[in-house]
């Protein structure tokens, strides 16, 4: 299992300013906390969705990499996307899902079948063709390089502890000034 | 809301035009059996708009709300039932997030030239109260005559960047 933060922190040596991110609830905290970036779409209206709104920002801009840093919970409530992303199949997708077993942003209950599941088993079965898993975050930071580096759409398995549930201020990812500064970001870019 | 009027039926050609003339590069649809053969079977056909078949409907709330944000124009094509599954995420992206989330939403069972609100059929009488509980623009396609709304309404929703339902109350023929 790794450390979120230190997870997060390894792949944020490998991401570009020219990159799109879309974390997740726990994730979009741990990420904002690394730093701010111009191109985090963190605002994504309903709980599961992050993984279409990444589909759609890397149909429409081929031209960047769209990462969305999702997590087993929110994975479980759109588990389709697995399915339409693998048919779409958009070379600039990269989906990760942080496996924590626990719905943390929502009081830290287990998933269902919390253990059982296998979110990589699940990804081939949807018709991805390049899957990967992660649970040693020495292993994590020799390859994410060359994940990120693979034509897309590629799908991470991210195996990290869970943490306590803590109180957040949600306003830091889905506050009105948060989505108007994502949008402005992206048509300059 | 725009009053239906009576007809004698729907081209789903003329439809793919207005929505070709509206600039949308992308349908994003689950099947919807008013609509199937009228326009969605023409539509799988087409390089352009793109067809982008998802698993289920809010999922494609979410594919045309990060299209609306690259500056393309989208159209999620599906059925009543299908927007009802989704309401919260239509909620949440398309209204508090006033986003152009267009949706052309086939009606299930309701019987042609009768207004939804008078359809005989608990599950279309419900659409068009929802939506006005939600504050979502629509307009009800029911024949000819209704088709140059089309433009208009996807036009005046990335304008003031807020969603619009399209109701389809018949069977488009191809």
């Amino acid at each position: 299992m790794m450390n979120h933060r230190e997870c997060f922190k390894a792949l944020a040596r490998h991401i570009t300013d020219a990159d799109i991110v879309l974390p997740v609830y726990s994730s979009a905290f741990e990420w904002l906390d690394l730093g701010a970036r111009a191109l985090n779409y963190t605002a994504h209206g309903a709980m599961g969705l992050a993984s279409s709104h990444g589909l759609g920002l890397a149909l429409g801009r081929p031209d960047k990499r769209v990462i969305v840093l999702d997590g087993d919970g929110s994975l479980l409530m759109n588990i389709g996307t697995l399915v339409t992303a693998a048919s779409t199949a958009p070379k600039n997708f990269y989906h990760f899902v942080c496996e924590n077993g626990t719905y943390e942003a929502n009081g830290g209950h287990p998933i269902p079948n919390r253990g059982k599941v296998s979110f990589a088993g699940l990804a081939h079965g949807a018709g991805y063709a390049s899957v990967h898993e992660f649970s040693n975050l020495k292993n994590f930071e020799q390859q994410i390089g060359a994940v990120l580096a693979e034509p897309g759409p590629v799908f991470g398995v991210l195996k990290i502890e869970p943490q306590r549930p803590q109180q957040r201020d949600y306003n830091r990812i889905h506050g009105a000034e948060v989505r108007q500064a994502f949008k402005d970001a992206i048509k300059e870019s | 809301m725009q009053a239906a009027s009576a007809s004698q039926g729907l081209s789903g050609g003329n439809i793919i035009k207005q929505l070709k003339d509206s600039g949308i590069e992308f349908v994003v649809s689950v099947p919807d059996i008013t609509t199937a053969a009228g326009l969605l079977a023409p539509l799988e056909k087409m390089t352009s708009p793109r067809l982008i078949r998802v698993c289920k409907e809010d999922e494609g709330v979410g594919i045309c709300a990060g299209l609306a944000h690259t500056g393309k124009r989208a159209l999620l094509l599906i059925q009543q039932t299908g927007m009802l599954d989704s309401i919260n995420a239509i909620r949440g992206v398309a209204v508090e997030y006033s986003l152009p989330i267009c949706m052309m939403v086939g009606l299930l069972e309701k019987e042609p030239d009768v207004r939804p609100r008078q359809s005989t059929r608990y599950g279309v009488r419900i659409v068009e109260p929802i939506l006005d509980a939600m504050g979502i623009v629509y307009h009800e396609i029911e024949g000819e005559e209704d088709v140059p709304k089309i433009k208009p309404a996807i036009d005046e929703a990335y304008v003031k960047s807020s969603p619009v339902v399209l109701l389809i109350g018949r069977r488009p023929h191809p």
